[in-house]
């Protein structure tokens, strides 16, 4: 109802271009912050910046839902779609927007004591111009209906985040090689997914998305076109670190600036992610037997073994944001493992999955980027003791931690629980097991440090009795929250993952 | 087969340039290197995206005189808004009415903006290098690598000992 009290209200130039405004308001902010005099002013237009996206992306989810076929085509410039570039707004993308400007304003909010304390105070009106830009670029992935503008938008934000992941430097100059790792993995991800679009454009003529998906059945077995979804899927997979093309993400987000990290994990890779499923499941279609063998022997494996190896090799980090790295990837590994199913339940459950993900992540690195504000260090050693010395900080990264675990009442157990069902329905019985083994290799690294955090007395000579600021706790409890409220009432993001898959997968996979 | 590898020998060419590049981005150990082969790779997308647009037989895509389009007259009773509807339904048949053969100028266009974000990659990538320089005093990935693992250790050594104190 809070979807209607806003549509209700909103003028109607803000209904009529929400979808376009979303990414558009960031991107002529951002440059406007780095010519800005002070710094707190840049900061309070960036977080203007992100709340006025995010009572956009709010807006065309009300649109989407109200709507009767579920789609807002918004053309640029008024030019229509085969020729002029495309906004295509369904229940899949308005949930990603959503998903995105959420963390996006709730990470701006944070940001302003970790940047004071981490980034040099000349810097922090362009370090926040990067962050504006990539939040703006992440957006336009999301909201663009034209195969090559979500090239631009790509690399728009992957540009930015190689530059946040830098600045980490001042702190670590480990942040420098794995910024240009980043760069160099991410620009050949990019690359081959624009090797692919130009198959598919000499295959097909257009590049509009849903031009593409109407020309393409009448190809039939077109090898450039198959050749085209190869390049695609690899590339987004780089982006999305999809395993064994994870490499660049753990190293990006150990040594990039705490605020950095929280967002990219909350956000970057659900962007890509959902970018994957658009090519999987809108543009290409999941009767073609190329693609249920990619299903099949690629897609399914490859998440299995992400979430088995990963989850090891998180348990035997010492540095904690390095071992949630892992965990991101190994998180990753799910989502792909429901996408793969390829059903309803499977790509709705791997869409939820990938919604609490960003909840949990979020709050997790929210959390560590309190610990590090205070005590200037990310190693389990370091975070001994503190369940005395900060209890609100570490009880939120508690419950994330739980969540991230999938124990029952927290968000995490409720998507598990759906990916198990749709597992079950397919089948794959030894996928569920496996997923159970995960989850328990889960309880392993989580327990590590929370063992640390709450039974162990302080050994970090550097510590005294400090809570993060209120400005970072804030945020934090409201995820935290989300977390066990969305574990008790899971009926607003199930609704949107299922309407998602149902977008995704077109209405006849219901009947 | 002779004739089919010689016609396409464009594309065999970007497919042989394309590997290259990509080796060296692995491969190389220095980083500028690296760049160097990432730059090649993304301007082999670029001939490869001209090469798509070139028709056989066409020439540059700038209408000649007598290709000119005679519809002032058209444009006006149509107004200013009629612009889009008109440009569309043009689209279909005017292709069959030129004399002249053109190549698809829509590639071109595309890689204007990917050589943008190509110079732009370079561009950050070269910053990375020179920082990297600085705190490393080094631009050979190796000798990054073992600076990394060798400062791993002393902290490493310092947390223990630190750890030793606060226990004695």
């Amino acid at each position: 109802m809070i979807l209607e009290t806003l549509l209700v209200s909103a003028p109607d130039w803000a209904i009529r271009h929400s979808t376009v405004l979303i990414p558009i308001i960031p991107l002529i902010a951002a440059p406007v912050l780095a010519m800005s005099p002070s710094s707190r002013l840049a900061w309070f237009l960036a977080l203007a910046a992100t709340a006025a996206s995010f009572y956009f992306a709010l807006l065309t989810l009300g649109i989407v839902q109200a709507t009767p076929g579920g789609v807002i085509s918004y053309h640029i410039g008024n030019w229509p779609p085969p020729i002029g570039i495309e906004f295509r707004v369904d229940a899949l993308n308005a949930m990603i927007l959503l998903i995105v400007t959420a963390m996006g304003f709730l990470a701006s909010i944070f940001s302003w004591p970790t940047i004071v304390a981490e980034v040099r105070k000349e810097k922090i009106g362009l370090f926040l111009c990067a962050f504006l830009l990539c939040f703006g670029g992440l957006c336009g992935v999301a909201a663009t209906g034209d195969a090559f503008n979500l090239f631009v938008f790509l690399e728009i934000s992957s540009l930015s985040t190689y530059v946040l992941v830098a600045m980490g430097s001042s702190r670590d100059r480990r942040a420098l090689p794995a910024a240009f790792d980043y760069l160099i993995m991410g620009t050949i991800g990019a690359s081959f997914y624009i090797i692919g679009v130009g198959f598919l454009y000499a295959a097909t003529g257009t590049l509009n998305m849903a031009d593409i998906s109407a020309q393409l059945p009448s190809l039939g077995g077109n090898r450039s076109m198959q050749v085209g979804f190869a390049f695609i899927i690899v590339g987004l997979g780089l982006k999305a670190a999809m395993w064994p093309l994870h490499q660049w993400l753990p190293n990006a987000y150990a040594y990039s600036p705490s605020f950095v990290t929280m967002f990219l994990a909350a956000t970057a890779t659900k962007v890509a992610l959902y970018a994957l499923i658009r090519w999987l499941f809108t543009i290409f279609h999941p009767d073609f037997a190329f693609e249920q063998a990619l299903f099949y022997w690629v897609l399914a494996p490859l998440g299995i073994a992400a979430m088995v190896i990963c989850s090891f090799q998180a348990v035997f980090q010492t540095d904690i944001r390095r071992m949630l790295a892992y965990s991101s990837v190994a998180q990753v590994g799910y989502m792909i493992l429901g996408v793969s199913i390829a059903t309803a339940a499977g790509v709705s459950a791997g869409l939820l999955h990938l919604f609490n993900h960003s909840l949990m992540k979020g709050a997790l690195f929210m959390a560590v980027a309190g610990v590090c504000l205070n005590y200037q260090g990310t190693t389990i050693r370091d975070f001994a003791g503190l369940g005395r010395s900060a209890p609100f900080t570490m009880t939120a990264f508690a419950i994330a931690g739980l969540s991230l675990i999938g124990v029952p009442l927290t968000a995490g157990f409720i998507s598990k629980l759906q990916l198990g069902y749709a597992l079950f329905d397919h089948g794959w019985w030894w996928a569920v097991l496996l997923v159970v083994f995960s989850s328990f290799l889960a309880v392993f690294y989580i327990g590590r440090v929370l063992q640390a955090v709450f039974f162990q007395p302080p050994v970090n000579p550097r510590k005294h009795r400090k809570e993060a600021p209120l400005l970072l706790l804030v945020p934090l409890w409201i995820l935290a929250l989300a977390n066990i409220y969305f574990g008790i009432d899971a009926s607003f993001p199930a609704g949107l993952a299922l309407d998602g898959a149902v977008a995704a997968l077109g209405l006849e996979a219901f009947q | 087969m002779w004739e089919f590898a010689l016609d396409h020998a464009g594309y065999w060419a970007i497919i042989g340039l394309m590997m290259i590049s990509l080796y060296i981005a692995f491969s190389a150990e220095n980083l500028i290197k690296r760049l160097v082969g990432l730059s090649l790779f993304q301007t082999t997308i670029c001939l490869f995206y001209v090469t798509l647009g070139k028709v056989t037989g066409g020439t540059a895509p700038v209408l000649l005189p007598s290709d000119m389009p005679v519809h002032e007259v058209a444009h006006e009773a149509l107004g200013g808004g009629g612009a889009d509807a008109h440009l569309l339904a043009g689209a279909g048949e005017r292709v069959a009415d030129l004399a002249h053969t053109y190549s698809n100028p829509l590639p071109h266009v595309l890689m204007l903006t990917a050589i943008v974000v190509g110079v732009a990659t370079l561009s950050v990538g070269l910053a990375l290098i020179v920082r990297i320089r600085e705190a490393y005093g080094s631009i050979e990935a190796d000798d990054v690598r073992a600076i990394d693992v060798e400062t791993a250790i002393a902290q490493e050594a310092e947390a223990e000992k630190d750890l030793q104190e606060a226990t004695a």
